[in-house]
């Protein structure tokens, strides 16, 4: 970790609510610089909404949020610029080529073009994906498609990633090919905010929340929610915590 | 028997998505078609709902062919696919209503088989269809597969994208369907789910890979893996680990390593290489695999037979 203790995120009081319905009840919380943040919960406990006001996508209805050090009421286009992001549901564009999806997302990042060139080279030559850039995305495997969008998320080099549910579906084996490169990336600074619904994979996270009903009901590292609440793994934590 | 696939194969356009599947299903048992996105499972259960016809081999539910005695198939399944196949502008008891109707019964007259999924959203049933939450669209999607009371139920992958939570519960009521005689055929690309089915199918790219009760499947490869835990974190020694010699495979596996030898012998050599790393929290073992140690191996020994052959796509 770079710059251990440093607040990439920083959310006091976090409230969103949606007509008499609150959705996010007083949020408070921060993730540090270079760490895999688990941000966890059931279906409809709020997280996505959470998420929305992280990456500058819709405001809050009342609290204090930095991200990146900019303030998301103020400052969501600077916020945007800094993060990457992706999920399960959508990150490629189908009818275009793994090759003009790369120099898409990197020309919406305005990298210049001969850094793109010699980045796009270098991507697809570690992913193995060199003989297939003209291929269009929908006839590449989803495996292969899971690690192109997050190489592809990361490819401006930002200072936090979302990952919206990123491995729902793929193989257990690509399922773990893509959290070591969740882990390579940390190793580069970039920090990682991550949901999911394996819990296996809630272990590999440096810290955990868990969101019920809108609230965040616990945060801790996993070794900490397990003893916490005397469980043998966090699919055990879950279920103690998400349902009461 | 109640379903039987024999050497169906299916192909879109060039792509091949089921090649020489055959496995048979008991009637009254809870079996799983278990395997990632892409493996084929959506494409095998519209052949068994009646809705592909396959270009080779048949598929019979219940004795009747799917192909040439589709109507009687269609009468005694209930088929549940992947996307929600609700009315979303009808609300909650409307689109049962419907169901009911169109298989020629009531909901009054097989309530009680649907009573514990439907009490579960019956405050809402003046929702509309669009408007319900995920789980509660899922068991809405069950009740009305079940309102006219199936013998085969045929779920495809109800659990994807669910929190562990409302996994577990729809699971339980998987098995009281079960109790009511009702035979289950369910796809899932969670491996923990597949434990509790009585058997299971794993599948990947269009071929089964095996077909076994869950605890059989998981004994073929005893006696090769091991589980590695340091209080320091397992990541860190991942690429150490990989780099063993006798090491064949090392995966992350939620807080453990989980490291496949190349033989038996090879325990002792990695046993005194790992003194040597100087952490008193290490604990290595062997453990039975589970099944996803289990498709991971099997997966692995399709890719290195395979390797060789550049580019599979």
């Amino acid at each position: 970790m770079t710059g251990a203790g440093e607040h990439i995120i920083e959310v006091r009081d976090l409230v969103k609510k949606f007509g008499s319905f609150v959705a996010n009840d007083h949020l408070t919380f921060h993730v540090e610089r270079g760490e895999i943040f688990g941000f966890l919960g059931a279906n409809g406990a709020g997280k996505t909404t959470a998420i929305r006001i992280l990456c500058g996508l819709s405001y809050p209805t009342s609290g204090e949020i930095m991200v990146a050090g900019h303030d998301v009421y103020k400052e969501r286009e600077r916020i945007k610029r800094k993060i990457g992001y992706m999920s399960q549901k959508f990150s490629l564009y189908e009818d275009l080529t793994v090759s003009e999806n790369i120099r898409l997302y990197a020309g919406i990042y305005s990298l210049g073009r001969q850094e793109i060139h010699a980045r796009e080279a270098q991507l697809l030559e570690r992913l193995g994906l060199t003989h297939i850039k003209h291929r269009l995305i929908r006839e590449i495997p989803l495996g292969w498609k899971q690690k192109l969008a997050f190489s592809v998320a990361i490819f401006h080099k930002p200072a936090i990633v979302f990952l919206d549910e990123p491995t729902g579906g793929v193989d257990p084996i690509t399922r773990r090919q893509f959290w070591e490169m969740i882990h390579d990336a940390t190793q580069e600074g970039i920090t990682v905010f991550v949901t999911t619904h394996y819990m296996d994979e809630a272990e590999y996270c440096d810290r955990v929340s868990i969101m019920v009903e809108g609230r965040i009901e616990a945060l801790d590292t996993p070794g900490g929610l397990k003893q916490s609440y005397a469980s043998r793994n966090m699919n055990e934590v879950f279920l103690k915590l998400a349902r009461k | 028997m109640s379903l039987i696939i024999n050497q169906v194969d299916k192909a879109f356009e060039s792509i091949q998505a089921l090649s020489q599947v055959n496995f048979e299903v008991r009637e009254g048992e809870l079996f799983g078609l278990i395997g990632p996105d892409g493996a084929g499972k959506s494409t095998l259960f519209r052949i068994m709902a009646s809705l592909l016809i396959p270009d080779a081999g048949s598929c019979s539910m219940l004795g009747y062919d799917v192909v040439r005695e589709y109507r009687k198939v269609r009468q005694i399944i209930g088929y549940m696919p992947g996307r929600f196949s609700l009315y979303m502008d009808l609300s909650v008891e409307e689109n049962l209503a419907f169901y009911a109707r169109v298989f020629g019964t009531t909901v009054e007259e097989n309530y009680d088989l649907i009573r514990d999924v439907y009490e579960q959203i019956a405050p809402y049933k003046k929702r509309l269809a669009g408007r319900l939450s995920g789980g509660m669209k899922q068991k809405l999607a069950l009740s009305c597969a079940l309102i006219h009371r199936p013998r085969v139920l045929i779920l495809d992958e109800p659990t994807t994208g669910v929190d562990a939570v409302s996994r577990r519960e729809f699971w339980e009521m998987l098995k009281k369907i079960q109790a009511e005689g009702i035979t289950t055929v369910v796809s899932t690309p969670y491996m923990d789910e597949a434990e509790l089915c009585d058997r299971v199918a794993l599948m990947q790219k269009g071929s089964l890979l095996a077909v076994a009760d869950p605890s059989a499947l998981a004994e073929g490869g005893q006696k090769l893996l091991y589980s590695l835990r340091s209080a320091k974190g397992v990541y860190a020694y991942l690429e150490q680990v990989r780099a063993l010699e006798g090491c064949r495979h090392a995966w992350l596996f939620g807080d453990e390593l989980h490291v496949t030898l190349r033989s038996e012998g090879d325990a002792a050599g990695i046993q005194s290489a790992m003194d040597q790393w100087d952490d008193a929290s290490l604990q290595w073992q062997a453990i039975v695999p589970n099944i996803e140690d289990r498709f991971m191996g099997l997966l692995q020994q399709e890719s290195e037979v395979l390797s060789g052959k550049e580019g599979d796509i």
